[in-house]
């Protein structure tokens, strides 16, 4: 396995894709998201896995992305995502909402290969009314003159999976420790890109204590090397999030003008050296 | 340690902590704590530190994380019924315990977009009990219907649903929540406010018994267990609020 830059993983992903993307705690390659406004992607469709942040944020901004699918989008503490809710408010976003189990279970179901899976919850919500492509449909295994409708969900295939792991080893597997989550988007997407802290020698599936942590290789088209690439989130327990850049990008993003300045500080100004090694 | 020392984190807190050891509710053996909610979290920590047996699953730790399969096993767990207890809050909340995470206005939000509705609408039909909390008691909040529901208070019969709030905890009051009826009734007033006050405060109609206590005050015991062993939990997990609510005061 040979890693490539994080410009060239960028120029992996077509306009228009359908890109599963993790939360703020959970594994975010926030490297890639700022190569792909650099790239100047175009109609991308957003899922959050479950819940979307900093990432989904900054692609909305900068005018990369069409349609988003999450159960929600939030910077945390530092409060609502500024230009995901002006983008709701100008109507320029196509946004289908969803609730976090709901989106892990139609990942599930894909992972599986079946074409639904049933869950609890949600009759009554004006989610499941907005949403014609998830169904209600009586328990089939329910007592006989027993009442129960349950909602089912579809399978959802993500055209790539995207994320930031630990590490990626000689043979292209990837860790990411207790995030299974993230390796269930890996494994329901068509293909996962990878930004990595560090590429380590040898097999992390020959350690017993690694391996259940491991997103084989099998899933995994690309690797691409970028320290601190989850900044300004954190990662697992390797470092913590950068709260005081995130109160400054909500804080820039409150205006388009703002926003503008963030970019060019901190996103556009260079490619970052691991992308340009 | 006079009463005017206590902080209203520190009342509320206590109040939910004597929400969650409530004899009439269902029991509750392990309450699971979704991000941001530090004062229910603090809530839980105290009903431990007063020695009552609560397993409490913090979502947001970061360190020692109580779960091992991703996020979806908080879901998991709430569907196996494996949570007791949880806590939701609301950009609207109604009358009949319905909550908008989702937006005002027209769909998905058009005059004011929230965050979004997590798992509320899961975790809503299917823990045994839900503590409603929300700081700010306002018109604006406390509305007579939500525009927009992320899940809905009360379920038709056969709608498979294992519980619904059990009452709201705001800034100004404890509300407990009637199912059979759906609608609220007021529990405790905090100090300072009224009937009258709560009533001008709140968007929706609710019931009004002929005699409402004020919310009792924390005892002693309490205020040194939340500045002691549950400031110590919670410094991990919350530190901003940590250092608002409880450090100025120890370090007097």
């Amino acid at each position: 396995m040979t890693p490539i830059t994080l410009e060239a993983m960028a120029a992996q992903v077509p306009d228009g894709a359908l890109v599963a993307l993790p939360p703020d705690y959970s594994l975010p390659s926030s490297a890639l998201a700022r190569a792909l406004v650099r790239r100047g992607a175009r109609g991308l469709r957003l899922l959050g896995v479950p819940i979307l942040g900093y990432s989904a944020d900054l692609l909305i901004g900068a005018g990369c992305v069409a349609e988003v699918e999450t159960s929600a989008v939030t910077l945390g503490e530092a409060g609502f995502a500024p230009r995901f809710t002006a983008a709701v408010r100008a109507g320029t976003l196509r946004l289908r909402d969803a609730t976090c189990p709901a989106i892990h279970t139609m990942l599930q179901a894909a992972e599986k290969g079946v074409p639904f899976m049933p869950l609890r919850g949600l009759i009554g919500s004006d989610i499941l009314a907005r949403r014609p492509d998830w169904k209600v449909a009586p328990n089939p295994f329910a007592p006989p003159g027993a009442e129960d409708p349950i909602v089912l969900l579809p399978a959802l295939q993500p055209d790539i999976a995207i994320f930031h792991a630990a590490m990626a080893d000689a043979e292209g597997n990837v860790w990411v420790g207790r995030r299974r989550e993230i390796a269930t988007a890996a494994h329901a997407a068509r293909r996962a890109l990878v930004t990595v802290e560090r590429v380590v020698a040898g097999n992390l599936l020959a350690d017993e204590r690694l391996a259940p942590g491991v997103i084989s290789a099998l899933y995994v088209e690309a690797v691409a090397v970028a320290e601190r690439g989850a900044w300004p989130c954190g990662l697992l327990d390797a470092y913590a999030p950068d709260g005081a850049h995130v109160a400054e990008y909500a804080r820039l993003a409150r205006t388009e003008e703002g926003f503008r300045e963030y970019c060019a500080r901190y996103v556009l100004a260079g490619a970052p050296a691991a992308a340009a090694a | 340690m006079s009463a005017a020392a206590i902080r209203p984190e520190e009342r509320l807190a206590v109040a939910i902590a004597r929400l969650v050891l409530d004899p009439e509710a269902p029991p509750a053996r392990h309450v699971a704590i979704g991000a941001a909610s530090p004062i229910p979290a603090a809530a839980c920590f105290l009903v431990r530190a007063l020695g009552h047996p609560l397993r409490v699953s913090l979502q947001q730790r970061r360190t020692a994380n109580p779960f091992s399969e991703g996020s979806r096993e908080l879901f998991d767990l709430a569907g196996q019924g494996r949570i007791d207890l949880f806590f939701l809050g609301g950009g609207q909340i109604d009358g009949q315990a319905n909550i908008n995470l989702i937006g005002t206005g027209e769909w998905p939000g058009r005059e004011a977009r929230f965050p979004g509705s997590f798992g509320s609408a899961l975790m809503y039909f299917l823990t045994p009990r839900t503590i409603l909390f929300r700081e700010e008691h306002s018109p604006r909040v406390l509305v007579p219907r939500v525009d927009l529901v992320s899940a809905p208070g009360v379920s038709p019969p056969g709608v498979y649903r294992r519980g619904t709030a059990q009452a709201l905890v705001t800034g100004r009051c404890v509300f407990r929540f009637h199912p059979g009826r759906a609608r609220f009734s007021l529990l405790s007033l905090h100090p300072g406010e009224t009937v009258e006050s709560v009533r001008a405060a709140t968007g929706f109609d609710f019931d009004i018994p002929a005699h409402v206590p004020p919310t009792p005050e924390p005892t002693e015991q309490e205020l040194a267990l939340l500045r002691g062993p549950v400031r110590e939990a919670m410094l991990e997990p919350y530190p901003e609020f940590c250092a608002r609510v409880f450090d100025r005061k120890s370090a007097a």
